[in-house]
């Protein structure tokens, strides 16, 4: 067993067991800039503009339909966006394939969950950690000492940040047979695994009772503070949003309407024209 | 370490099964239990079992169906013929000829492996199964077209496409020996397999086949076939990893299709047609998907019950047929799986939901 994992419960403490040490300066992580895209004849989403700082908290939310998911898509290059630049960290990643967008930095989890349901935890977060420790084929086969070695770092690492969540006693269950908020978690170990400079998180209270969300809110946090990385979330879940993001975009109809603090959003009418309709005339 | 202690633990346990049946079965034969017909089955039911775990590799691990598993058999099979054939001078003990034969015929059916794979595997959906089906009857009329000798200068081949050429093209030297003869197929090999190479083939495929899985590779073809668009999303690298399994089962296949080969002193190219890739997939998916005991079992049963039944000639396929339907059904009962969870120790993880 590897040691136990602390916590830290102060700003910001980066854990060099779990990630090596981030360049953390003034510049954005990440900057939009009038990001669109086409299906045929329909504008999904247009002139979309966003930056987010090295260890922001941000939440997108619009209405369903809002283009919210396809703005994540567009990020990690699911899609590939018709028009516009996206920066990560300065570099272009035009042409850039998903695979190699996770290279660069940007881990995601997914609305409707995602994980490797027949593997184990632990191999899901494994999996993640695919790039991070790796060795060829071969030593695999043939258990070379680099398989031990490197085997033996996957483990601990995948049970460290398992410990995030508590989740190091369900390291040897499948996925599939998690309870929900329990893969909703594994899966975003699963994107820290990538060693991210950027998370993406796709509704990632949906199903949660009000408890786990208050949980979920607090290691969201914890997880920012820790690995010192830029968090941008898609929520339902009004209080969530309002309490931990410091920005807040809204998308309606594939167009962002408004930009700002937790605050300045709930008093914009043009948000609460998108989610509550227009009220009657006379 | 405890999962992957625990891995190591069900591989020893799987070899020394493998062992542990070599054993009793030698025995058998020494004793004259076991006679020569049936003897004569040992060597063609570790090719299939070879077949069945390397197919599984592709369907069970990868996910990917293959319909033309026999084509990359008859690719290691024609080739290891032709190496083995063409050493008989320069390699006099037989094992190593043998073993380079299968390296051959392995390495000849990775390649066919790579040239389908190569174009097919970037795609998503069931292409491959509509290329490998098309591939192992190409290779299948390719063989027939085939026309190889080997005389003290070296090798002869010609492609014989419009059927006008004949052995006597080859224009080999006083003492050569003619390896193909076309739609006649290899005639004359010295046969040279054995059940204990054939032991030993297995084995080999389990340790490939059982360490990949548990390796970084293996954890990333599993991740493929589970979720693909969040493989994609943990940078993993599908084209790679789908042609390493694709690949690796291929040349499996090709090294089982040696030792095949070269059993019989007769063998032609039609004998893997689409009825054995069938075959092969029917042993694994009785076996379970991505259960490499499970197909093992499926292709000793499956291969030696219809041989067995021959006494009822008759009877035969109808036999096969009803014992294929009872063990698909049983595997289904709730009933039976109960009892079979009561009977094996369970697993943690799969106590939540089913």
């Amino acid at each position: 067993m590897s040691k136990k994992f602390e916590k830290p419960n102060m700003v910001p403490v980066p854990s060099h067991s779990i990630i090596p040490d981030r360049d953390i300066g003034k510049s954005p992580i990440l900057e939009c800039s009038h990001l669109g895209i086409d299906f045929g004849g329909l504008r999904a989403v247009d002139d979309f503009n966003l930056t987010i700082g090295r260890t922001e908290i941000a939440g997108l939310i619009g209405p369903n339909g809002a283009g919210k998911t396809t703005v994540f898509n567009l990020l990690t290059k699911v899609y590939q966006p018709t028009r516009g630049t996206i920066l990560l960290d300065g570099i272009d990643t035009a042409g850039k394939s998903t695979i190699q967008i996770n290279r660069m930095g940007i881990a995601r989890t997914f609305q409707n969950i995602r994980l490797f349901s027949n593997l184990t935890v632990e191999d899901n977060v494994k999996i993640g950690l695919h790039n991070q420790e790796t060795y060829s084929m071969l030593s695999g086969i043939f258990r070379l000492p680099k398989y031990w070695k490197k085997e033996r770092v996957a483990h601990e690492r995948a049970l460290e940040l398992l410990s995030i969540f508590d989740m190091q006693h369900m390291a040897d269950m499948k996925a599939g047979s998690l309870p929900y908020g329990a893969q909703r978690r594994l899966e975003i170990v699963r994107a820290l695994a990538t060693n991210p400079s950027l998370l993406l998180l796709d509704e990632p209270a949906a199903g949660m009772n009000p408890s786990e969300t208050a949980e979920l809110m607090e290691n969201i946090v914890k997880i920012r503070d820790m690995f010192q990385i830029a968090v941008l979330l898609i929520e339902h879940d009004m209080s969530l949003v309002m309490s931990i993001c410091e920005g807040i975009c809204v998308l309606n109809f594939g167009q962002v309407i408004a930009k700002g603090t937790a605050e300045e959003i709930q008093a914009n009418p043009a948000v609460i024209e998108a989610y509550l309709g227009k009220k009657k005339e006379g | 370490m405890k999962n992957m202690k625990s891995s190591t633990k069900i591989n020893f346990a799987t070899y020394l099964g493998v062992v542990a049946a070599y054993i009793v079965i030698t025995l058998l034969i020494s004793n004259g239990v076991l006679g020569r017909k049936a003897a004569a089955l040992l060597v063609p039911a570790c090719c299939y079992v070879v077949m069945a775990v390397s197919l599984n590799l592709t369907v069970g691990i990868l996910g990917e169906l293959s319909l033309g598993h026999a084509g990359f058999m008859s690719v290691g099979a024609f080739a290891g013929i032709i190496a083995a054939m063409s050493l008989v001078e320069a390699v006099p003990f037989e094992p190593l000829r043998l073993g380079i034969a299968m390296v051959v015929g392995a390495v000849c059916a990775g390649i066919a492996g790579i040239i389908v794979g190569v174009p097919v595997l970037r795609l998503r959906g069931d292409y491959l199964a509509i290329v490998t089906l098309a591939f192992g009857e190409i290779i299948k009329d390719l063989i027939n077209c085939l026309i190889v000798g080997h005389d003290s200068k070296g090798l002869h081949i010609i492609f014989n496409f419009k059927g006008l050429k004949t052995v006597d093209d080859l224009g080999l030297l006083d003492g050569g020996t003619v390896i193909i003869k076309g739609a006649q197929g290899a005639t004359g090999t010295v046969t040279i397999a054995s059940f204990t190479a054939g032991v030993i083939l297995i084995l080999i495929t389990l340790f490939i086949v059982l360490n990949l899985v548990h390796s970084r590779s293996g954890r990333a073809i599993m991740a493929i076939r589970d979720n693909r668009i969040a493989a994609e999303s943990v940078g993993i690298n599908i084209t790679k990893y789908k042609l390493m399994g694709f690949v690796t089962s291929a040349a499996l296949a090709g090294a089982a299709g040696a030792l095949y080969g070269l059993n019989y002193s007769s063998l032609q190219a039609t004998k893997f047609n689409f009825n054995t890739s069938i075959l092969v997939l029917v042993f694994v998916v009785l076996g379970g998907l991505g259960n490499i005991w499970g197909s093992i079992i499926a292709a000793v049963v499956l291969y030696v019950l219809p041989e067995a039944l021959r006494s009822v000639a008759d009877l035969r396929m109808l036999v096969y047929a009803i014992v294929l339907i009872l063990v698909m059904l049983a595997t289904n009962s709730p009933k039976l799986k109960g009892l079979l969870a009561k009977v094996i120790p369970h697993k943690k993880g799969d106590e939540v939901n089913e």
